[in-house]
């Protein structure tokens, strides 16, 4: 039984790719994000940037690239408020959730933290903030990050 | 005549829409085979069927994959192929596509294609859950985006951009209650009210219950031949002239516009110039209601209306049954209801009964040209079928 799960290990291990700085994968991008770093990944040959980053420039096809940091500070662009919430969420319904554009044609989605729905307005200010977003109500287990209204502290 | 017929419908089938509890997907969906293979007594479905596209979304309703050849099976069609096709609520779309692809590529003369869905046992928060999946994982679902808060995020983005108004968006829900009030085999069949809608709870803000389709139980299908042998199997034919699809972004916050969906777009230009029409030449449509702002989008990127009209259009009626276009006269998603895989396929359903005359209380009058219009996920998926009466 010892040698078989030996063996099974031995077997499942086979090809698995660690995850380096040096991969532009969504995974990075979460860890960076831990470190308090909001990074996007920089196409070498076409300049195109990427967020989240991929292994592979749709614009150009090139699989080089390098990281940049991008400005924590971005505008709303839309946003809504949400009332009925998939089971791991439903414990904080009502919450708002928006997408906000960052630098050049970057943008993210995420929740946007201890504004109320009235105080929202489109064109208005935010930060993304990775302190204080530890949620992790999905799979896997990697910190967030949210929105908040810029200079909260 | 417009439009080369790419394939022709000889038959359709439709199961009751609605909460259809005690039942499996696939004894549902043999419902809708028996419907079909009733209404084309000429056709001898064990010999003459050659293969069979359905379009199934989850897996985890039922906790049951592999949709394809159970459905065949409970549809008296062993052992031919059959494929499950999966493009969230465009599903059975893709699989219609699917369908005229076995025809044109002349490996079937006849095949089925279909959809089913099984979802009302499940809770509201589960069907949220397994709905959200057709969304992005790592950027939409981890930070507790739902589907209606998708298309919240885009309506509140037409509303600023455009001044459509949550009272337009509620003209849509009520529409399509007084089209589904039509329909015996539609989910709900009652009329409601603009202020029912407008009073109703919220769910993503400005989008209330009433604004959203139903979670509901349903099978569609339809049954495709290669023209000449159409003309065989039946008198009342509809043919299929155009055919459309595209992909977009997985994730809503990657595209360039908000207000707009691209994949529809770009696949009614291709099913347009493949059947040789524009929007103008379209007698009625049945387009992806998932939403009542869906609808109003729908107007605006299938060109029956201006970029950013879409409230006015519905407003003036213009949609409603005898109107200048009718548009989802079935009910819609929104009263007919959204088994998802089961849409596309059911959508084709309802245009095959008016171009042949056999919609009943719903007839458009005169109907020679309509279009169908099935979106998965926030539009990463679009496809367009036009059709004509023989």
């Amino acid at each position: 039984m010892w040698v078989v799960q030996v063996q099974l290990q031995q077997f499942m291990c086979i090809g698995v790719i660690k995850i380096s700085s040096e991969q532009f994968t969504i995974e990075q991008f979460y860890k960076h994000l831990s470190n308090g770093q909001l990074m996007a990944g920089k196409c070498k040959q076409c300049g195109k940037l990427h967020l989240p980053p991929r292994p592979l420039c749709d614009k150009c096809l090139s699989q080089k690239f390098k990281w940049i940091k991008i400005s924590k500070e971005g505008k709303l662009l839309t946003y809504t408020t949400i009332y009925v919430a998939p089971q791991q969420f439903q414990a904080m319904v009502p919450y708002s959730v928006g997408i906000v554009q960052l630098e050049g044609e970057l943008k993210l989605p995420g929740m946007i933290m201890n504004l109320s729905e009235n105080q929202l307005k489109i064109g208005m200010s935010l930060e993304i903030d990775f302190n204080s977003c530890k949620n992790t109500l999905l799979w896997p287990d990697w910190p967030r990050y949210c929105f908040r209204k810029s200079g909260h502290k | 005549m417009k439009g080369k017929p790419l394939v022709s419908i000889v038959s359709a089938g439709l199961s009751k829409f609605g909460k259809l509890e005690g039942m499996y997907a696939r004894e549902i969906f043999a419902f809708a085979a028996k419907e079909a293979f009733e209404r084309c007594p000429k056709l001898d479905p064990k010999n003459d069927i050659k293969a069979m596209f359905i379009g199934h979304m989850g897996e985890s309703y039922e906790h049951q994959g592999h949709t394809g050849a159970s459905v065949a099976d409970w549809a008296g069609l062993l052992n031919i192929p059959a494929t499950r096709t999966e493009a969230a609520c465009a599903s059975s779309g893709v699989a219609l596509r699917s369908g005229i692809f076995a025809v044109l590529s002349g490996l079937a003369d006849v095949v089925m294609v279909g959809g089913v869905e099984k979802m009302t046992h499940r809770t509201t928060g589960e069907v949220t859950e397994y709905l959200a999946m057709a969304a992005d994982y790592p950027f939409e679902q981890w930070h507790g985006i739902t589907f209606p808060g998708l298309y919240a995020l885009m309506a509140k983005a037409h509303m600023h951009k455009y001044g459509t108004t949550e009272s337009q968006m509620a003209k849509v829900a009520v529409k399509n209650h007084y089209h589904g009030s039509l329909n015996p085999k539609a989910h709900m069949q009652k009329e409601i009210t603009i202020e029912k809608v407008l009073s109703s709870i919220p769910i993503a803000t400005p989008l209330k219950l009433y604004d959203c389709s139903l979670i509901s139980d349903g099978a569609s299908c339809v049954i495709l031949a290669k023209p000449e042998i159409a003309a065989k199997l039946t008198d009342n034919p509809v043919h299929i002239i155009g055919s459309g699809q595209a992909s977009d972004t997985i994730g809503l916050y990657e595209r360039k516009s908000l207000t707009s969906l691209l994949s529809s777009k770009l696949a009614s230009r291709t099913a347009y110039d493949m059947a040789g029409v524009n929007s103008k030449d379209i007698d009625l449509a049945e387009v992806h209601d998932c939403f009542t702002f869906a609808e109003l989008m729908a107007y605006e990127d299938l060109n029956f209306c201006e970029i950013g009209k879409g409230g006015k259009m519905v407003e003036n009626s213009e949609t409603k049954l005898g109107g200048r276009l009718p548009i989802n006269t079935s009910g819609g998603l929104k009263a007919k209801g959204h088994p998802v895989g089961a849409t596309g396929t059911a959508q084709a359903y309802e245009m095959y009964l008016q171009l042949t005359g056999q919609a009943d209380r719903r007839q458009v009058r005169d109907a020679k040209i309509g279009l169908t219009h099935n979106v998965g996920g926030s539009g990463s998926t679009a496809t367009i079928h036009v059709y004509r009466s023989d």
